[in-house]
């Protein structure tokens, strides 16, 4: 089946708000997801990201907002006429049926002919790989096939939406990364728009074309992976996806942002922060010989090893520098490294190059 | 060739590691002698005493009399005729109106639930005695409700409503309500509210979503609470009694009957051994069909 573009409609999120007595689970967040998109809400738990979902399918109103799929607004249409296919968290099958029944259940509600419901519903087993199980109860099937039938019900009527709340929370770790890869490749097979709820950074940096940061109720940053890890836009972001540390920045007069009185970059024009921060990813510290000439282009960090952790292909590194802050680096290992003779306590000197830093107004908390 | 782990008693602590689990096992049993006895002696031994009670004649002799006047007298396979229809109807009138009670329970936010169950359960704690007079009270020729639907204008002579089928069937229905709406409300409580998400999301109606979904994963309560209220209906005898006014006879009034009538201690003990056996066998047809480990016991 190649990749149809016209089988999946964009959908708009205007200013959609929701709250729940005082507390906003949703406040005016806009999102655009484009046709054929693969979208994740990531978040802690209680962020929105369901809530914002649960909006999507029609199941829960919003207090205020838009949401369009294509042109067509449907902020008011229940979520039997909204035709997005949707799996659940716990997979939601209907134990009373057979796996057949529970991937044909759509199409018996669209007066579908037997000819062409059991042609449909074997077709989407076989994609999800379950073409032995259609007489099998659902009691009967693993975690992972009840995820499989599940996503198989959720497809098979063609919607132009798929919406998935956390479908691999619950299945071991080995399989849900089996999983993320099968449901990747799987949104290239059927080109439909889908957003995706998890609050596993891994997951969603492995799967998305985009991510969707969301933190109490608003939207915290929006963009593709890369631009996520390299440029979180503020502390909660860096602090979500992925590992970091931050030291404190100055600012001078001028506007320039220094550390250890080298310049590392400026504020932008107009911006009023006076607290700006240093955010570090570990994998781009790497040590230095402590005496060894600094060169331009680099910030270097003075201190003592505080804690090792060998890990395998990694080795963390916590630092206590000098002036207190703590920073932590990862390096590769390598039998007879210099990883091997580091031990806690030792002086050691790291560094990371300019382009690697990433500069965001407040403190960390 | 080594000796299999069980049988190598020289192995470390073997024998030690045995005698301790031969203590626990002793314990346990120790542990639950009092209510094995109790058991017995509450119900091993008067059901016995029954059993062999239906098979001495008047005159004391073993014999088989009691059974064969059973199946010789019409009488008696209408007394068990009776009773079946009149437990049949019950139960089918209680699943009509407990249903969407229970329904209803189930759908409402959880902080009003205790309310509205206390509409339920309250007449369940009143004695049973109390609320079968009542209805009679309610039901007679000259009673509220006649006299209000004559005021009314809703009928113009007064309407047999008690001693006879139709205040048996009223009495009976109210006061068995609690024991179908109680194992069916869980079970409904219990229904994934997903899976009937999952339906309306796939393109299902709410009252699609309803017939479709709901109601058979809340069959389970269905066939708990109905096969409760079966059971404990062929066994009923107060209710019916005061308000079928003597023209419904359930097996329950037969054996009073005889007790008083006749004394006869054999023919009463033969009839509550073949209702014992009856019910026995609607329990076993029922587990023949049903999974009824599942539904008594919430097995999977």
């Amino acid at each position: 089946m190649a990749s149809d573009r016209s089988a999946s409609l964009s959908i708009s999120i205007t200013e959609l708000t929701k709250s729940y007595g005082d507390v906003f689970a949703l406040n005016t967040v806009s999102i655009d997801v484009k046709a054929g998109e693969f979208l994740t809400l990531l978040g802690p738990s209680g962020s929105g990201k369901t809530t914002l979902l649960m909006a999507i399918a029609g199941f829960n109103r919003p207090d205020s907002g838009r949401i369009c799929f294509g042109d067509h607004d449907v902020t008011v249409l229940p979520p039997h006429k909204r035709e997005v296919g949707m799996v659940f968290q716990n997979y939601a099958l209907f134990p009373h049926m057979s796996v057949f029944e529970n991937v044909a259940f759509p199409l018996k509600l669209r007066k579908i002919g037997t000819e062409e419901k059991h042609q449909r519903v074997m077709e989407a087993l076989k994609t999800v790989q379950l073409s032995d199980y259609a007489e099998r109860g659902i009691d009967q099937l693993s975690g992972g096939q009840r995820q499989r039938v599940a996503l198989a019900r959720a497809f098979v009527f063609g919607p132009k939406i798929l919406l998935m709340d956390e479908p691999l929370s619950a299945l071991d770790k080995k399989l849900r990364e089996e999983m993320q890869i099968e449901l990747k490749q799987l949104h290239r097979q059927l080109g439909v728009t889908t957003v995706y709820v998890t609050h596993d950074q891994r997951e969603a940096l492995t799967m998305s074309d985009r991510i969707a940061v969301i933190n109490e109720g608003e939207l915290a940053q929006i963009g593709t992976p890369r631009e996520i890890y390299n440029a979180p836009a503020n502390h909660f972001v860096a602090g979500f996806i992925g590992e970091s540390s931050s030291v404190p920045v100055t600012r001078d007069t001028a506007g320039n942002l220094l550390y250890d009185n080298i310049k590392i970059g400026k504020a932008p024009a107009g911006s009023k922060d006076k607290k700006w921060s240093l955010v570090i990813r570990p994998e781009r510290l790497s040590l230095t010989e402590p005496k060894a000439r600094k060169t331009a282009g680099r910030i270097y960090f003075q201190g003592k090893i505080s804690e090792l952790v060998y890990q395998g292909e990694t080795a963390i590194i916590m630092i206590r520098l000098n002036d207190g802050q703590e920073l932590t680096a990862r390096v590769n290992t390598r039998a007879g490294d210099d990883v091997d003779t580091l031990s806690v306590g030792q002086s050691l000197r790291v560094a990371i190059d300019k382009k690697d830093m990433i500069i965001i107004p407040g403190e960390a908390r | 060739m080594p000796t299999p782990l069980s049988e190598n008693t020289d192995a470390l602590n073997a024998d030690k590691l045995k005698a301790a689990e031969r203590r626990e096992t002793l314990t346990i049993l120790a542990l639950t002698l009092p209510a094995i006895i109790a058991v017995f002696l509450v119900i091993v031994v008067p059901v016995g005493w029954l059993f062999s009670l239906s098979f001495l004649d008047s005159s004391g002799q073993l014999s088989l009399d009691n059974y064969q006047k059973m199946i010789e007298y019409k009488s008696y396979i209408r007394v068990f005729k009776t009773t079946f229809n009149v437990s049949f109807l019950t139960t089918f009138l209680c699943i009509l109106i407990g249903y969407p009670l229970a329904y209803f329970l189930s759908q409402i936010p959880k902080k009003y639930v205790g309310l509205f169950m206390l509409t339920v359960l309250l007449p369940f704690w009143t004695s049973l005695l109390v609320r079968t007079y009542a209805w009679l009270v309610m039901l007679q020729r000259n009673g509220l409700i006649n006299n209000f639907a004559i005021e009314l204008g809703i009928w113009d002579t007064p309407v047999k409503l008690a001693h006879n089928l139709n205040g048996t069937l009223i009495g009976m229905v109210h006061i068995m309500l609690p024991f179908l709406v109680l194992p069916l409300y869980a079970a409904m409580r219990r229904i994934d509210r997903h899976a009937l998400q999952a339906a309306a999301n796939l393109g299902a109606t709410p009252v699609q979503a309803f017939w479709q979904v709901f109601v058979p994963l809340s069959l389970p309560g269905v066939v708990a609470g109905s096969l409760i209220v079966f059971v404990l209906c062929l066994g009923f005898y107060v209710t019916p009694a005061v308000l079928g006014g003597g023209k419904v006879i359930l097996v329950s009034m037969q054996i009073t009957a005889i007790l008083e009538d006749q004394f006869n201690w054999g023919a009463a003990s033969a009839l509550g051994v073949v209702l014992l056996v009856a019910t026995f066998a609607v329990l076993l047809l029922a587990s023949r069909f049903l999974k009824l480990d599942s539904v008594m016991f919430g097995r999977r």
